[in-house]
């Protein structure tokens, strides 16, 4: 210790003070801010790039479940549009099928209708027909029973006969 | 993926590029340092006794007021540069070094005689009597030295060697974002102290105020330390003084940065009797002196063990009667210590860093657990 105490120079503590005071002060100017700076900034920017790469993949995702979800939307859009375009045309279809069948019926009763009421027209003509030659027959025998009594009913039959055999 | 494989590319590189400067650190030094130290026999004689040997370490081990790269014992001759001498004796005297002549003749000073004896100056007579007491002290009048001493010029190189190495890192940021060339060996450092040593002990929030000091601290003293590592033959973190310098300036930023609860715990210690805060009070306060304390001797008596050590080993040549046999040993373990003292250069100034940064922490941090 003796020798430690002994060995202390004075002159060289004042000197080791001045140089580290100097060289901490010219460092910290000139070297140690900048450096740290330089560091801290490269080290911002890396953090800064690593992140925005992170959120840019995030946005890409984002972006993917988006597009994916649109394109889903879309297809069961187009899906719902195919279904309702064949529906209405099983739709259309069917109506279709069912007025033509009504205009049908309608256009056979009206055919129906019309053969009945000329079917009736035509029995009613020839009853009327028939009620007419009745009626001339009956007046022609009636002239000949006039004439000869006897011809005249011969007549009367054979016309009879004539009447049934029509 | 691909920009991962890159960086994890340069990440090796760099590694790699530290560990490969360190081996060239190793090698070129320390075979440099076997072989300088053989012509550097001495200081006023051959060194070939036990107790020269031991003379010429404590010399070393100490601060010189010139800077001799090497000397010849045998011829007397030295080789090496001369420096400032600056002495506060009733005014300022500012005289060069070689006036000594190597501690063999008094420097005459206008009307003033000074001498060096073992690495101190002294007033003298003209015939540079020095006077002894009985414990063999020196009793003649000390001016107070500021020389610009050998010490004194290292640390200034480093200082200038650390102002140009991340200067230079600061400005290749200015040209983009990673560094260049040595850059490429700072940065990851830099971060480490950052990431490894402030950050942990300091706390995210707050540690950015004391960065400068960390870092300066932490490659002052590694760059001193590898420096003392190399032939030159400085020694400047194995003085006491600068460990008392360094130590100190860590103290006072913990004295000065720390907060209320930080006090208040020193001298009222909260959640302890009364009678236990008046008995933890001076604990305390001592406590906080032993922090820094233990700080500088560590860094001390590592860096001079390991001198001593390597020294030592060296020695061995030259105690040896059989140089044939001694010297392939000694210099194994000399290689050997070395590349222990290079990892120990790292991890002083690993450890001054690293406590200085947990005794802030301990000041700055918020004691919201108790």
């Amino acid at each position: 210790m003796d020798k430690l105490i002994n060995d202390f120079s004075f002159g060289l503590f004042f000197w080791q003070a001045l140089i580290l005071v100097v060289l901490l002060v010219l460092l910290r100017k000139f070297a140690w801010k900048p450096i740290l700076d330089s560091l801290n900034n490269r080290e911002e920017g890396i953090k800064n790039a690593l992140e925005s790469a992170e959120e840019a993949k995030k946005e890409m995702q984002n972006l993917q479940a988006d597009n994916e979800r649109i394109l889903n939307e879309a297809r069961a859009e187009r899906d719902g549009m195919l279904k309702e375009a064949r529906q209405l045309k099983e739709n259309m279809i069917a109506d279709a099928k069912s007025e033509a069948q009504a205009e049908a019926d309608k256009i056979v009763a009206q055919a129906q209708a019309t053969i009945a009421s000329e079917k009736k027209a035509a029995i009613a003509e020839l009853k009327n027909q028939v009620a007419g030659l009745s009626v001339e027959i009956a007046e022609k025998m009636v002239r000949k029973e006039l004439a000869d009594k006897k011809k005249q009913l011969d007549l009367v039959d054979s016309m009879l006969g004539d009447v049934t055999l029509n | 993926m691909h920009r991962n494989l890159g960086t994890e590319f340069i990440h090796v590189m760099q590694k790699r590029t530290v560990v490969k400067i360190l081996l060239i650190f190793t090698l070129v030094f320390n075979v440099a340092n076997l072989f300088a130290k053989e012509p550097e026999k001495g200081d006023g004689g051959k060194v070939n006794t036990k107790s020269e040997i031991d003379a010429y370490i404590e010399h070393h081990l100490q601060d010189s007021h010139d800077f001799t790269l090497w000397s010849d014992g045998e011829t007397g001759s030295h080789v090496g540069f001369p420096l400032p001498v600056i002495l506060w004796d009733n005014g300022l005297k500012i005289f060069s070094s070689s006036k000594f002549h190597h501690r063999e003749t008094v420097a005459q000073v206008g009307e003033d005689y000074y001498k060096l004896d073992h690495g101190k100056i002294y007033k003298t007579d003209a015939a540079g009597t020095i006077n002894y007491d009985e414990h063999h002290h020196a009793t003649n009048v000390k001016p107070l030295d500021f020389s610009i001493t050998k010490n004194v010029v290292t640390m200034i190189i480093v200082g200038v060697l650390m102002l140009l190495m991340f200067g230079g890192l600061a400005r290749s940021y200015k040209k983009g974002a990673l560094p260049t060339g040595f850059g490429r060996v700072l940065e990851p450092l830099v971060i480490y102290v950052r990431d490894e040593i402030a950050i942990p002990n300091i706390g995210k929030d707050k540690y950015r105020k004391f960065m400068g000091f960390l870092l300066t601290v932490f490659f002052f003293i590694w760059i001193l330390n590898l420096l003392g590592m190399t032939p030159l033959g400085v020694n400047v973190t194995g003085n006491i003084a600068i460990t008392v310098c360094l130590a100190l300036f860590t103290y006072f930023i913990t004295q000065f940065s720390a907060n209320k609860e930080y006090w208040k715990h020193i001298f009222w210690m909260p959640g302890v009797p009364v009678l236990m805060k008046i008995v933890l009070m001076p604990i305390e306060i001592l406590g906080t002196l032993t922090k820094p304390f233990a700080l500088l001797i560590r860094l001390f008596a590592n860096i001079t063990a390991g001198h001593v050590v390597i020294m030592s080993l060296i020695a061995l040549i030259f105690v040896a009667d059989n140089v044939y046999v001694m010297t392939p040993i000694s210099l194994l373990l000399t290689i050997f210590i070395s590349v222990i003292e290079l990892l120990v250069a790292f991890l002083q100034a690993f450890i001054f860093t690293m406590l200085s940064a947990l005794f802030i922490g301990l000041a700055v941090q918020d004691h919201d657990h108790h």
